[in-house]
């Protein structure tokens, strides 16, 4: 949603020399905090989402496993996923996590968008879709390493998790985290919130959790969602987190590299085609019709003058 | 036109194919450069609002390509390579040059045209094929992401690649007088066809001066 009462640090498809509003020079990065050893899979914070944003997706069918809707989708922006894995000893654990839109800092939707202003990222760090600039073409989903925007059908528009862009400018919390009954997901400043996931990740340590710690990767410049995970050396186990999730080089190669390169492409040949008529001239039959005139032997009649 | 003492270079089927395409492909070069370069980002109108002209750059790329089948089997005969066409390959330089000297024994179509046509053909086929990739909300679903991040980055090669080369394509029938007239009437003159396509001038003389009709276009 259109939030213009926050500076917006990025645009999608809007070059650097004509930056989005900046002048509010007070504003703090967020963050979400979602420590998965204290989710009980309640699926609260799914409801609180479609309560807030005014969504009601279909009600689907089961497809065996606990994850209800089975995926992601244009009306539900946020999934609890339930992954049964068996440790060394044979003892089942259940992994618990909510997927949705991490809020990237390096956003490869943002740099996959064509549509000038569709996806902006505000100086909180909240990467927000703009629906109404948003033209369905699907570069987002290409764009994303997490695989989180979804095209509607209804409005061949996409969507995900705003992180409740329109709550925190005015100085809430998203609906999820005011509604997790177990505390499981936290809301603040990045700062803060890395460090209440310090000493959570030392309790858990403490408690024989070895590998417990903290998800908010590098490869994207950091998140501004990020996990408490205690198996935080294997996050792939957390239905298939990415360990190392980055922008595709093909998706920088396309927008990085490509972009200027076509631009030269077209200055060449233009400025070449140009240069070219300048220095040689048209190529005309003229000559060849005047000192010519009789081109074959059944051709006393030709004359071209008029064409 | 003085038809009689002009030679029919491209019957009235192949032009109206040529500029329906040229039409449609004006369109969709637009709407896709207007991606490509977001500060671009006005030439997207030719086809109304962002939203429409993704809707219709796919449907109006469709028609380019069916077009672009159709003339690939009307053209294909004339564009196979032949020996002579190192000839024109040798005399590259004195034909950009405007220096008309020997004789370069060119049929219907240069080494060059036939360089083109080629790669029209080819980049419009990656294109199609990319683009069904890419295509919402009809065909993409169907791709893994990996895949339409290739197709996506195919696709802005191979549209670039393509604009160009129908840049080169508009700037030759530009500087070569008599061209642009000879695919919108059909028609060229005889000195045209002489001075630059020699060799099919002689085989469409030929015949009308042996009065052995041949039914060769």
């Amino acid at each position: 949603m259109s939030m213009q009462s926050q500076d917006i640090i990025r645009r999608s498809a809007t070059n650097g020399i004509t930056p989005s509003p900046q002048a509010r020079s007070h504003t703090e990065e967020v963050a979400k905090l979602i420590d998965v050893s204290l989710c009980t899979g309640c699926k609260g914070c799914q409801v609180a989402c479609s309560e807030w944003n005014d969504l009601r997706d279909e009600v689907g069918e089961n497809v065996g496993v606990y994850d209800n809707p089975a995926d992601l989708t244009p009306e539900t922006w946020t999934v609890i996923r339930f992954d049964e894995v068996e440790d060394e000893t044979g003892r089942l654990e259940w992994l618990l996590r909510k997927e949705g839109c991490m809020h990237c800092a390096e956003p490869g939707c943002l740099k996959a968008c064509p549509s000038p202003g569709a996806i902006v990222q505000f100086a909180n760090g909240i990467v927000d879709f703009q629906s109404e600039q948003c033209i369905g073409c699907g570069y987002c989903v290409a764009g994303c390493p997490f695989d989180v925007p979804r095209i509607s059908k209804k409005d061949n528009r996409a969507y995900k998790c705003t992180l409740c862009a329109d709550r925190v400018a005015v100085g809430q919390e998203p609906a999820c985290v005011k509604t997790c009954p177990t505390g499981a997901i936290s809301f603040g400043s990045k700062a803060d919130m890395k460090q209440l996931a310090a000493n959570r990740i030392e309790e858990l340590k403490g408690r024989g959790h070895e590998g417990a710690g903290l998800y908010d990767p590098a490869g994207v410049g950091g998140t501004h969602v990020m996990y408490v995970l205690t198996h935080a050396d294997k996050p792939q186990m957390y239905h298939r987190l990415p360990e190392n999730p980055y922008i595709s080089p093909i998706v920088r190669g396309w927008k990085e590299w490509l972009k200027p390169v076509g631009a030269l492409g077209f200055v060449a040949t233009l400025a070449g085609a140009f240069a070219h008529y300048v220095g040689v001239g048209p190529n005309t039959t003229e000559d060849i019709e005047h000192s010519e005139p009789a081109l074959a032997p059944d051709e006393e009649h030709h004359s071209e003058g008029s064409e | 036109m003085d038809t009689k003492n002009a030679i029919l270079r491209t019957k009235f089927f192949d032009r109206m194919c040529h500029w329906i395409m040229v039409a449609c492909f004006f369109l969709v070069a637009m709407s896709g450069l207007s991606w490509f370069f977001p500060s671009l980002n006005w030439l997207g109108n030719v086809l109304g609002t962002p939203q429409t002209a993704r809707i219709l750059h796919p449907f109006l790329g469709t028609v380019v390509f069916c077009l672009l089948i159709v003339m690939f089997f009307r053209f294909v005969h004339h564009n196979l390579p032949v020996k002579t066409d190192v000839v024109w390959f040798k005399n590259v330089v004195g034909v950009l040059m405007n220096r008309h000297g020997p004789k370069l024994q060119i049929g219907k179509y240069n080494a060059g045209q036939k360089i083109l046509f080629w790669g029209i053909m080819s980049l419009i086929s990656v294109l199609f094929m990319t683009g069904i990739v890419a295509w919402r909300a009809y065909f993409a679903a169907y791709f893994p992401i990996p895949v339409i991040r290739i197709a996506l980055l195919a696709h802005s090669l191979a549209g670039l690649g393509l604009i160009l080369l129908v840049v080169g394509h508009i700037y030759m029938g530009l500087w070569v007088r008599g061209s642009i007239t000879g695919m919108l009437t059909g028609y060229v003159s005889r000195a045209w066809a002489k001075q630059h396509h020699d060799r099919w001038y002689e085989e469409k003389i030929a015949p009308t001066a042996d009065k052995t009709a041949k039914p060769h276009s």
